[in-house]
């Protein structure tokens, strides 16, 4: 088997909104044998903001991080989609041009020219441990969920830099959760935008983005969302009720993490501690399918 | 004149993001893949022809280019394989530049307020981005209820988590800041 050792990068959300992802992405990979070594002193990605308002900025913010994973001299783990997308595009900048990894040297004042892999959990799940592997941990068939796989935007896109199997439909999480037992069911809006950033800035915006989604998923019979970015996670579990007070709809479709669900499967402890931290509670459905009793 | 096609936008954009704005022959799909079209004063592909126009004011304070999400579809999809995402970022970083003001002025603040945050504690704390989103644009009591859900559902935390070398982050934005955070 291949080397499963990586510094890994949590990311912000992972310890705050998104602190459910955090802990199932530990706990799955001690199980599986992944070996997470924190990235020493690691600073937020700068995200869609630093992108959008400064070029620089939104290289050397990956930069500092790639400079410290330089020097642990292992392959970079990352679960957020988003910090995954911004190490890729700042990685892929700085070995491609040396003006543009001078520049960084120079703002970060460390050696960014990080030349191993920055990788997403998904994507070491589906292609390193493999579906062989994780059959051989799986207690719990995930029957009675019914999920669309929700991969949003920056785990496929730009394809240049991403990991999955095809930009337009991928299937890697479809072919993860049909391994644990769920129903997967089909989809057009497997990569489509939730509205990102602008959740704070543009609620009126956001919410008729993931309110179209929602409908989508529950026409497709789908009882459950499962995502692998916490930005998506949050504005989709975020914005599914108006903001203000409006007689709209309220969709209620628990969105769950990946890695919450492979947990469950695997019959991992902590499994209800991850369920309480989100804002649809996804207990009446756990409970429903007999997969969780209290 | 705005039929006089004018290619001194066109190639300041080439020279900030490597994109020939040029090769766009007006498919639309870029429009037509949007899913922010729908709240946008300009459509993806009217940006690209207008920047060929040189009509720098109008698309400087456009809505358009402050509300794309920058999801990137339709960057994939061109089929003349122009960035379009990347040449949206190189107008918003044309306009802080030019100091033009968001005309979405809460994007603007969201982005300092995100921004700001980074720069004191080396990484993102959900309490500080809202407070200091809420503080700027004295939006106070927008999802109020959802702070409180958010705050029992641990999902806001009490104590920030920071880098360890604060200066380090701060030599980052001293050597880059173009935008005031």
């Amino acid at each position: 088997m291949t080397d499963l050792t990586f510094s890994y990068f949590p990311g912000c959300s992972q310890s705050g909104s998104a602190e459910e992802f955090g802990l199932s992405t530990e706990a799955v990979c001690r199980a599986l044998g992944i070996e997470l070594a924190e990235l020493p002193d690691w600073n937020c990605c700068g995200a869609s903001s630093a992108h959008m308002t400064d070029d620089l900025l939104s290289i050397a913010l990956p930069g500092r991080n790639l400079a410290i994973a330089r020097e642990e001299g292992k392959d970079m783990l990352t679960v957020c989609a988003m910090c995954y997308s911004r190490m890729k595009i700042a990685q892929a900048r700085i070995l491609g041009d040396e003006a543009v990894a001078r520049e960084v040297e120079e703002v970060v004042g460390a050696d960014p020219r990080f030349r191993g892999e920055v990788r997403h959990l998904l994507d070491v799940l589906v292609n390193d441990v493999a579906f062989p592997e994780i059959r051989k941990w799986l207690r719990l068939p995930l029957a009675g969920l019914r999920a669309v796989p929700y991969y949003g935007c920056l785990l496929v896109r730009p394809p240049e830099v991403c990991c999955c199997d095809s930009v337009e439909n991928p299937t890697d999480l479809d072919r993860l959760l049909a391994l644990l037992g769920v129903d997967v069911r089909p989809w057009s809006f497997k990569t489509d935008c939730c509205g990102g950033s602008l959740s704070l800035s543009r609620t009126d915006i956001v919410e008729k983005m993931v309110n179209k989604l929602l409908t989508r998923a529950e026409e497709a019979g789908a009882n459950c969302v499962v995502t692998a970015c916490p930005m998506c996670a949050a504005n989709l579990e975020m914005r599914q009720k108006p903001g203000k007070l409006t007689f709209k709809v309220l969709h209620k479709l628990p969105v769950l993490y990946f890695t919450e669900l492979l947990g469950l499967a695997m019959g991992l402890s902590g499994v209800e501690e991850w369920m309480k931290s989100h804002i649809i509670d996804p207990m009446p459905l756990m409970r429903e399918t007999k997969l969780l009793s209290h | 004149m705005i039929n006089a096609v004018n290619s001194k936008l066109d190639a300041e954009l080439e020279g900030r993001t490597g994109q020939k704005v040029r090769a766009c022959y007006q498919c639309k799909k870029c429009s037509a893949g949007c899913p922010v079209a729908f709240a946008m004063d300009l459509l993806p592909h009217e940006v690209m022809k207008m920047i060929s126009y040189g009509q720098r004011e109008r698309l400087l304070a456009s809505s358009t280019i402050w509300l794309c999400a920058s999801c990137e579809t339709c960057t994939t999809r061109c089929p003349n394989e122009i960035d379009i995402a990347g040449v949206m970022d190189g107008l918003r970083h044309i306009a802080i530049e030019s100091g033009v003001e968001p005309s979405e002025r809460e994007v603007g603040m969201m982005h300092r307020s995100f921004l700001g945050g980074i720069k004191l504690l080396g990484r993102t704390n959900e309490p500080f981005l809202i407070g200091g989103y809420k503080a700027m644009t004295g939006n106070l009591f927008d999802d109020m209820g959802l702070g409180a859900v958010m705050f029992f559902k641990r999902k806001i935390k009490i104590l920030p988590r920071t880098v360890k070398n604060r200066r380090a982050v701060r030599r980052v934005f001293k050597r880059t800041r173009k935008m005031e955070v």
